[in-house]
């Protein structure tokens, strides 16, 4: 009976939904950016996979169901996007700029140090699209030739990194604007830097989602364009 | 279909945002829809993380350049970022502090 339930896309849905509410409840509880949901839910459901010796192929049936959704997330996100239409005009410039060159910053600094750490050509595509928040990253990587599930990981290991260092960071090197902050660590650390950032600063907050949205839309289009100028 | 180097779901952002700022859209249409979307982000992350373990032997034979890449270039992005954008905000105001 267990196998044949196993079998069932239900398994893996039901599986995620168990452990991302539990992990949800531990991250309000222990107030630690590092009990990250995402990431603690990601490791015990593998811990619990391979310990009970089920396939991920099994797994994969109902989680292939939850990660569709990812595309109309993608979406979604010009509605936010809309909504704050007149404090982006207000500063488009450094927004636009400052976003443009770090998505730039990105991808070469991700792709440059892989590379001359001797890197295979997969593991530093999948790097790319690394500060991109993970449902259009992995739209990229498939696109370009990475692997989708490493990109996945090193996504949100980014923006447990800059949603814990960011803000502090920020001031280290003399970065002290809400909106010059918000947009670093929304250009770094997509969703889960935005996070951190609402907790610190409402306008930082908003600015940095609106990074999330246009850093993904710029990686897309200079990704391509920098790769075939590199002949990679 | 078309043999665009954008993925669908970013033509797809790109083109709901056109119909918002036309009016052709209505925000009100979706605005709950998207709301339900976003705030439930996080979990739909989860089953792309999970996929990693089929990349067990890729991942412990390349650590090295995976594990600093993706730490520097953190602090890279956000030094970049964060110094163009305040230069640009108040670019008279470099000696006022």
């Amino acid at each position: 009976m267990w196998t044949d339930l196993v079998a069932t896309p239900l398994f893996g849905v039901t599986l995620t939904l168990v452990v991302y509410l539990l992990a949800q409840h531990l991250y309000r509880r222990v107030k630690n950016v590092w009990a990250n949901p995402v990431l603690v839910s990601i490791v015990t459901i593998i811990l619990l996979l391979k310990g009970s010796g089920i396939e991920y192929h099994d797994y994969a049936r109902g989680g292939d169901i939850l990660l569709f959704l990812l595309g109309p997330t993608v979406v979604a996100l010009a509605v936010p996007l809309y909504q704050r239409r007149k404090v982006v005009w207000q500063h488009k410039r450094p927004i636009i700029l400052a976003i443009f060159a770090g998505s730039l910053a990105s991808i070469l600094s991700a792709c440059g140090l892989a590379w001359i750490l001797g890197g295979s050509r997969e593991v530093i595509l999948s790097l790319a699209p690394k500060s991109v928040t993970t449902p259009i990253a992995i739209s990229i990587v498939e696109k370009i030739g990475g692997m989708a599930p490493l990109t996945a990981a090193i996504v949100v290991l980014t923006g447990c990194l800059g949603a814990v260092c960011g803000p502090e960071f920020c001031r280290l090197i003399g970065v002290t604007s809400p909106v010059a902050t918000g947009l670093a660590v929304g250009t770094a650390a997509h969703g889960i830097g935005t996070a951190r950032m609402f907790e610190v600063d409402r306008l930082a907050g908003a600015v940095a989602g609106l990074a999330i949205g246009l850093n993904g839309l710029m990686t897309t289009f200079l990704l391509p364009i920098l790769m075939a100028f590199t002949n990679f | 279909m078309l043999d665009l180097p954008i993925p669908g779901n970013v033509l797809g952002m790109g083109l709901l945002l056109l119909g918002l700022m036309t009016g052709l859209v209505d925000i009100k249409w979706l605005e709950e829809a998207a709301e339900l979307l976003l705030s439930n982000m996080a979990l739909f992350f989860v089953p792309a993380g999970v996929g990693v373990m089929v990349y067990g032997d890729l991942i412990a034979a390349e650590w090295l350049p995976i594990s600093v890449a993706t730490i520097l270039s953190t602090f890279v992005v956000m030094a970049v970022t964060g110094k163009l954008a305040q230069k640009l905000e108040t670019p008279e105001q470099d000696n006022v502090d």
